[in-house]
């Protein structure tokens, strides 16, 4: 009995096999959605439910640590308050359009004076200014970080000389850097019209000191591991230093000089939150700390719309850096996750 | 005349443990037009000879001189067909050769000569039909071809082959072979070519240069193959000289020169000066990773 049960099982395994081609392809893709979709989804209300468990049994000061119901009225109402002032903002400048205009009317010669709005940064605002900020820092710090990287990979010597430093500010935390620059840029960036507010500059060169290291590491690793046999060809055909830098070291280098830019946009986003919170920048951070000292019953909530906002945000950045390498990349085969 | 001379080249390596004498007094002379392959067991210093006279090594003594002028460093009239085909992976076959082409003519010809000149060598070693296919969509032996084609365009007074069909399975090598010794007989290139494959030698050389086993290899013999080209592969197969000539090679590759294999342990100090023997066989270790040095046939050198 035993054997003859033994014996018909790979038969049995051996039909499933040679249905599994025949089963309709939707059939087969339905699943891979289903997987792709319903796995995650499954995962998102069991957070939500553990969440919402979790914070009614929460007290604090400020009250309930809120759920998930409460962030998203606070979503809406900080949507709402951004389009309260917008709308006032638009009522503001019309009423100014229409004083310069009897102005004007009375007197042709009159000067007259356009004056910005000056209300409160809403939650939107903050994120724009938070993009921006983080955004320019990065690509400061790109723009030093991968030639600087493409030329310690090229050069021993000098990566010899330099590797030590790139060591010993590679771990620095960007609040010890925060006061020295934010004092530096008050000596060195006086100027009566300024392009940019002082604290922007503060915090893009925070942003740029912190987020340099892991691209220029990265960027100088893929350059020197550029195999030999490239190398040969380069030195056979003679090729000038510029045409090898464009035709082999950056291509070769690619995959991992975005490896860095990821991890550098990702610590970017995390040094900017922290810093705009330190230095009451205006930005995200800024509005974490404002709705912490505001201490209303609505702050947690607030601060929790930040929390997550910051999360997508940076999730998407990286979403977008991956695109960005996808595009750049010549290997359009490369997994790239 | 000679075209390509090497004069006593001898070659160190640095080591931790000092300098590492890979190549000893090898001396060759290279005529225009010849087809040359250099034979030997593996960590002989095959492909030092090469890169020494690629220029991407320099001799410690001695030196090598082409059409009268020392070769100190690398350059396209010295062009090198790479084991592994060495393409650049982001380029097209088109643009691998381009790249080589804009690089040494770039004074001398116009952009649609220059063009022309790309397809012509493609063309060459039939390659016509995938121009813009990047080497990761072609096969190896479509890959070595395209090499080939890059070195050609170089317009090269020695074209120099590492192995250049090593890792070719032997229907696309042959066909391979085939193709070179129909472009050898069009341009009458001078090859330097090394291989393992002691068929390919006696079919494509002139002359076949048989070298000992390191450290401190040097020529062993010189043997002139003298069949008649074009040379048929199928026609050769049943020849008494073509026979004779690989009899020649393998018994200096077996007998003459036979392999020291695990059984002769590399740490087993050998009957010479045991220390510098010892030494030199674990240094051998270091730039070869194999295990060549001891044994009798190194003797000539190290003496």
């Amino acid at each position: 009995m035993n054997t003859q049960s033994t014996r018909s099982t790979p038969a049995l395994l051996n039909i499933g096999r040679l249905q599994l081609p025949l089963r309709t392809p939707s059939a087969d893709s339905m699943t891979r959605i289903a997987r792709a979709l319903l796995l995650p989804l499954i995962g998102l209300l069991v957070f939500l439910f553990a969440w919402h468990i979790a914070a009614r049994n929460i007290d604090t000061s400020l009250g309930k640590f809120p759920g998930p119901a409460q962030v998203y009225e606070q979503t809406q109402g900080l949507i709402a308050d951004h389009n309260r002032e917008r709308g006032r903002e638009a009522a503001f400048m019309e009423r100014q359009e229409k004083r310069n205009a009897a102005i004007l009317a009375k007197n042709p010669d009159a000067e007259v004076r356009i004056r910005d709005y000056t209300g409160k940064p809403t939650f939107v605002d903050q994120i724009g200014t938070s993009l921006f900020t983080v955004l320019a820092g990065f690509a400061f710090a790109s723009l030093i970080a991968i030639p600087l990287g493409i030329l310690i990979g090229l050069n021993g010597t000098l990566y010899a000389a330099l590797n030590p430093l790139i060591q010993l500010f590679k771990p620095v935390s960007p609040l010890a850097w925060l006061p020295l620059v934010t004092m530096v840029v008050s000596a060195l960036y006086v100027s009566d019209d300024p392009m940019f507010a002082k604290s922007f500059i503060t915090s893009l060169i925070t942003v740029s000191l912190c987020s340099l290291w892991p691209t220029l590491i990265n960027t100088a690793v893929g350059v020197s591991s550029i195999s030999q046999d490239l190398k040969n060809v380069s030195k056979v055909l003679r090729l000038p230093f510029m045409t090898h830098v464009i035709k082999i070291a950056i291509p070769a280098s690619i995959p991992a000089m975005f490896t860095g830019l990821r991890l550098s946009l990702g610590i970017a986003w995390m040094v900017l939150i922290a810093a705009e919170m330190l230095a009451q920048n205006p930005g995200l951070g800024k509005f974490v700390w404002d709705e912490f000292q505001n201490g209303s019953s609505d702050s947690l909530g607030r601060i929790m719309v930040a929390v997550l906002v910051i999360g997508v945000i940076g999730f998407m950045l990286d979403r977008a850096m991956l695109l960005l390498q996808s595009y750049m990349s010549w290997d359009k085969n490369a997994v790239v996750r | 005349m000679t075209h390509l001379e090497l004069t006593g080249v001898a070659i160190d390596f640095p080591t931790p443990r000092g300098p590492f004498r890979a190549l000893d007094g090898v001396n060759l002379k290279i005529s225009q037009g010849e087809f040359v392959s250099l034979i030997g067991h593996s960590g002989c210093g095959k492909s030092t000879v090469l890169n020494l006279v690629a220029g991407l090594y320099e001799a410690t003594e001695g030196g090598v001189v082409l059409d009268g002028k020392e070769v100190r460093e690398p350059g396209p009239e010295r062009a090198v067909v790479f084991q592994n085909h060495s393409l650049l992976p982001w380029l097209s076959a088109y643009e691998n050769v381009e790249l080589a082409v804009r690089q040494v003519f770039r004074h001398s010809k116009s952009k649609a000569e220059m063009k022309d000149w790309i397809e012509h060598n493609l063309e060459l070693v039939h390659m016509s039909h995938a121009l813009h296919k990047r080497p990761d969509e072609i096969s190896g032996g479509m890959k070595q071809r395209v090499g080939i084609a890059r070195a050609l365009a170089m317009q090269p007074k020695v074209l120099l082959m590492d192995e250049p069909f090593g890792a070719l399975d032997a229907l696309t090598r042959a066909h391979l072979q085939d193709s070179l010794m129909e472009i050898q007989a069009r341009l009458n290139n001078t090859v330097i070519m090394i291989t393992h494959d002691v068929d390919e030698a006696v079919l494509l050389s002139d002359r076949i240069v048989m070298m000992t086993n390191g450290p401190a290899a040097t020529v062993g013999e010189i043997l002139t193959i003298d069949l008649e080209r074009p040379r048929n592969r199928i026609a050769l197969a049943d020849d008494v000289r073509y026979n004779h000539y690989r009899h020649e090679v393998l018994s200096f590759l077996y007998e003459k020169q036979h392999k020291p294999d695990d059984n002769d342990s590399q740490d087993t100090p050998s009957k010479k000066s045991t220390t510098t023997k010892t030494e030199s066989s674990g240094l051998a270790q270091d730039v070869h990773s194999s295990n060549s040095s001891t044994g009798e046939s190194t003797a000539p050198a190290a003496a």
